[in-house]
């Protein structure tokens, strides 16, 4: 590392940085002011959000088309292919801190916050004078909390959707290497095949976590107000099920950038970030049916 | 646009003449550093008008001046401009200017992410200071933005976006300066002959990406605590407003180190130049704040020991926060050392340095008082406090920014700063700012709470004492700022490419002002210039 010899490459100059800190503050300013603002006063908010998010979509649009074109130019050398790995090595272990925030509030919760509201260790005046009706427990059993926040809920099982999307998100692993093994080996057909299998296996994982949200809402009544096993529950999930929508949009853009042959065998660097961000959301998933459904 | 890309250095050696093309389109590492210090100074400025909001306020027991709720607000923004938009942009700032210069680079790694860090800041502060005009008034929660309290004021949306904001422009700022260090050194420029600032950057910047997200998830949380329902730190959901201090804390504290490691970078690199000697124990230095980076996760909740900690909690995070003073020490012996037997001279980034050693000392061993629990339940949110993290944070981060400043300000402009006014600066800062903080010991060992806006008479004197030193310490950066405005655009004295007799490494080998770029073929490294001398490895 550092020892490359000849000319470095130093990219032009660039309006979509600029234009990035305006759409992603227009973004920001158009949330924060439909949050703040009354009931009956949100549309200027609303307003100002949806064009701030059409915006970002298009600069993002803007930014990686050119970034693009310059790939295929072959500008970027092997000191850039270096550089860009390094970033997005390092977004997503800021993507794991950020995960792990809420697995720490999941674990906290569980652990200490309702055993001590419920009287253990030194929790026990709290539980006597506040909550003496309170015992604690963890799901359906006091997940939400000495108020019953939210009413009684029931608890998604881990063994209907929850397996089945594990199984489908970890097959869809396995599809992705596949078909890295194959741009390797420079067979496009077959990348086209398992990479457009891979979409569709993310896609199927939505639909399925769609249709759980949509049964612990009208049949469970676990909702996001569910006491801190309600708020949890949906948050992590809800990260997640992000995460995976976004992945699944840069498998896509990225099946059509293999069908207009933008890879070679030897550089496809978009490929396997994107490759990469997906093994992190499986295995962000494997620790959400760990300790969300499965403990 | 793509057709150029690959000519741009070739075709462009000065800068673009179009000022909105230069400045918001910029891929420069140097354009890019200079908007990060200038945002850093204007900020210095607005944070520094809130404190002096306090600081009348305090002037005299009973209410003066402003409302309660409104000081309150003064408390919060202060914190929240000082340290996201002065002290870390200011670092960012100066790690752009001489990151690549120093390891003979001829840019950041991504040079137009570094660009959108730096312009998400402006935006990310309009919209913080915007609350000040807003009817629910600014956040007045103390920058902890602790629930429930944070929760009860106005503007937790703006407050939550804003972080985010400042959170995405750390965590790029970080993942290119990481990139550039590790991607970009010319050859030969091994790790540990990397300049000690650059070393401090390095772990810094790691710090940043590991806990900007863990800031991002917990004011995450506030955010859908408010408005949407969910239970975090709701007591009667089972949650815990406590969870919110482990979560806000296990940021915090690395948060407290991104702050002075690269200031320690940076005494590191001026006292060796002005002793004119090699820095001693250079690889203890790095392995130090090495060591100081891996403590910082392990020390959270010694901010929180009066909020009911089991007792194992207590005596662990206590023992913790104690063994940071060991890498600690080392570094300040070595920098003592450094000066041993060196033949000194006392030019202005000398005298701050100098400062800097002793005044994060005294900032250091409050430290260590506080860090002992059963102490610390008297301590805990007095005055005490308020001394203890400006001296580590004002006379320790501010004044390593200030003599970063004098020592490569030179290499910036091509032209010597007033020698005279960057002393009168020195010796009116290092005054009054003693006499600002001093006193805030005692009124903490007496009792008076931080974060009131009215107090006992019994402190009235002390209070007095440390509002002159106030005014006084803020007056003396008008100094600094008359001082930058003529080395600017006034001085007549050219300054060489060396600047400084004693100053060893990469960035004095390119002329004075630097180029607008440098390095474009890598340089050959000549281990006896460098800064720390030659190490064996």
């Amino acid at each position: 590392m550092g020892q490359q010899q000849g000319a470095y490459f130093v990219p032009t100059k660039s309006s979509w940085p600029f234009v990035a800190a305006v759409v992603m503050f227009t973004t920001m300013f158009g949330a924060s002011h439909w949050l703040s603002a009354q009931p009956s006063d949100t549309s200027f908010g609303k307003t100002v959000l949806t064009i701030g998010i059409v915006g970002v979509l298009a600069m993002f649009f803007g930014w990686f088309r050119s970034v693009i074109r310059e790939s295929l130019a072959g500008n970027y050398n092997d000191q850039v292919d270096r550089s860009f790995r390094m970033g997005m090595l390092w977004f997503i272990f800021s993507e794991v801190m950020f995960f792990g925030a809420f697995f720490g509030a999941l674990f906290y919760a569980r652990m200490f916050a309702v055993p001590w509201l419920s009287g253990e260790g030194h929790g026990v005046l709290t539980n006597q004078f506040l909550y003496p009706s309170y015992t604690g427990g963890w799901g359906a059993a006091g997940g939400n909390g000495p108020a019953h926040i939210g009413g009684n809920f029931e608890t998604v099982t881990a063994w209907g959707l929850p397996l089945l999307n594990t199984l489908i998100l970890l097959t869809s692993s396995v599809t992705v290497t596949i078909a890295h093994h194959a741009l390797k080996s420079a067979h496009r057909g077959r990348v086209l095949v398992f990479l457009g299998l891979t979409v569709l296996l993310g896609a199927l994982f939505l639909y399925c976590q769609a249709h759980e949200y949509m049964e612990a809402y009208k049949e469970l009544n676990l909702t996001l107000h569910s006491g801190v096993y309600g708020s949890t529950f949906f948050m992590l999930t809800g990260f997640h099920g992000l995460h995976v929508t976004l992945g699944t949009i840069m498998l896509a853009v990225i099946w059509f950038r293999v069908l207009k042959g933008h890879f070679t065998k030897e550089h496809h660097f978009g490929f396997e970030a994107v490759a990469w961000y997906w093994h992190f959301v499986d295995v962000v998933w494997l620790g959400l049916f760990m300790f969300v459904y499965i403990l | 646009m793509a057709h150029a890309a690959t000519h741009d250095h070739h075709d462009h050696h000065g800068a673009p003449s179009n000022f909105f093309v230069r400045w918001c389109m910029s891929t420069n590492h140097k354009d890019i550093g200079t908007l990060y210090l200038v945002f850093a100074l204007v900020m210095f400025f607005i944070g520094g008008s809130f404190a002096m909001v306090i600081r009348a306020e305090l002037f005299k027991p009973g209410l003066q001046l402003v409302q309660p709720y409104f000081f309150n607000q003064m408390t919060t923004m202060h914190a929240l401009v000082m340290i996201f938009g002065a002290v870390m942009p200011a670092f960012v700032g100066l790690g752009n200017w001489m990151i690549p210069l120093m390891i003979g680079a001829p840019d950041m790694a991504l040079p137009r992410m570094n660009n959108l860090s730096f312009w998400i800041m402006p935006f990310a502060f309009a919209l913080l200071l915007s609350t000040l005009f807003s009817a629910g008034g600014a956040p007045a929660g103390g920058w902890t933005m602790y629930p429930p309290l944070a929760l009860q004021g106005g503007s937790v949306a703006q407050m939550v976006f804003a972080i985010h904001l400042m959170g995405i422009s750390s965590i790029m700022g970080a993942i290119n300066i990481i990139a550039t260090i590790l991607n970009m050194r010319a050859p030969g420029m091994d790790l540990l002959k990397m300049p000690v600032f650059v070393w401090s950057w390095l772990i810094t910047a790691f710090l940043l990406i590991a806990v900007m997200p863990v800031l991002a998830g917990a004011v995450t949380m506030l955010l859908t605590d408010k408005y949407f329902g969910t239970s975090f730190f709701n007591a009667a959901g089972g949650g815990d407003p406590v969870l919110y201090q482990h979560i806000f804390w296990f940021f915090g504290h690395p948060e407290v180190y991104i702050m002075i490691l690269p200031a320690f970078g940076i005494i590191s690199e001026i006292i060796p130049t002005f002793a004119r000697k090699p820095i001693f124990g250079y690889k203890a230095m790095v392995f130090a704040i090495a060591s100081i980076a891996f403590l910082s996760f392990i020390v959270w909740a010694h901010h929180m020991f009066a909020v009911g900690l089991p007792l194992g909690a207590e005596v662990f995070f206590m023992y913790a926060t104690m063994l940071i003073a060991v890498p600690t020490g080392v570094k300040v012996f070595n920098w003592v050392s450094t000066m041993w037997g060196g033949s000194m001279t006392f030019e202005t980034p000398m005298l701050f340095a100098i400062a800097f050693v002793i005044l994060f000392t005294i900032g250091g061993f409050s430290g260590l008082m506080l860090a002992l629990a059963p102490a610390d339940f008297q301590y805990h949110d007095t005055y005490f406090v308020v001394a203890h993290f400006h001296y580590v944070l004002v006379t320790g981060a501010v004044f390593s920014i200030i003599a970063a400043t004098y020592y490569w300000l030179p290499k910036w402009t091509g032209r010597m700063y007033s020698e005279f006014w960057g002393k009168m600066h020195f010796w009116n800062s290092v005054i009054w700012v003693n006499v600002l903080f001093f006193p805030q010991h005692f009124l903490g060992l007496a009792g008076m709470p931080r974060r009131i806006p009215d107090y006992n008479v019994a402190f009235a004197n002390f209070n007095m004492i440390s509002s002159i030193g106030g005014f006084l310490f803020g007056a003396s950066q008008l100094i600094f700022v008359g001082v930058l405005i003529h080395a600017v655009w006034g001085s007549k004295k050219k300054a060489t490419d060396r600047v400084w007799e004693g100053a060893k490494g990469l960035e004095w080998t390119v002329p004075s002002p630097a180029p607008f770029h440098t390095f474009e073929v890598p340089p050959v490294i000549n281990d006896e210039e460098l800064a720390h001398g030659h190490v064996d490895h």
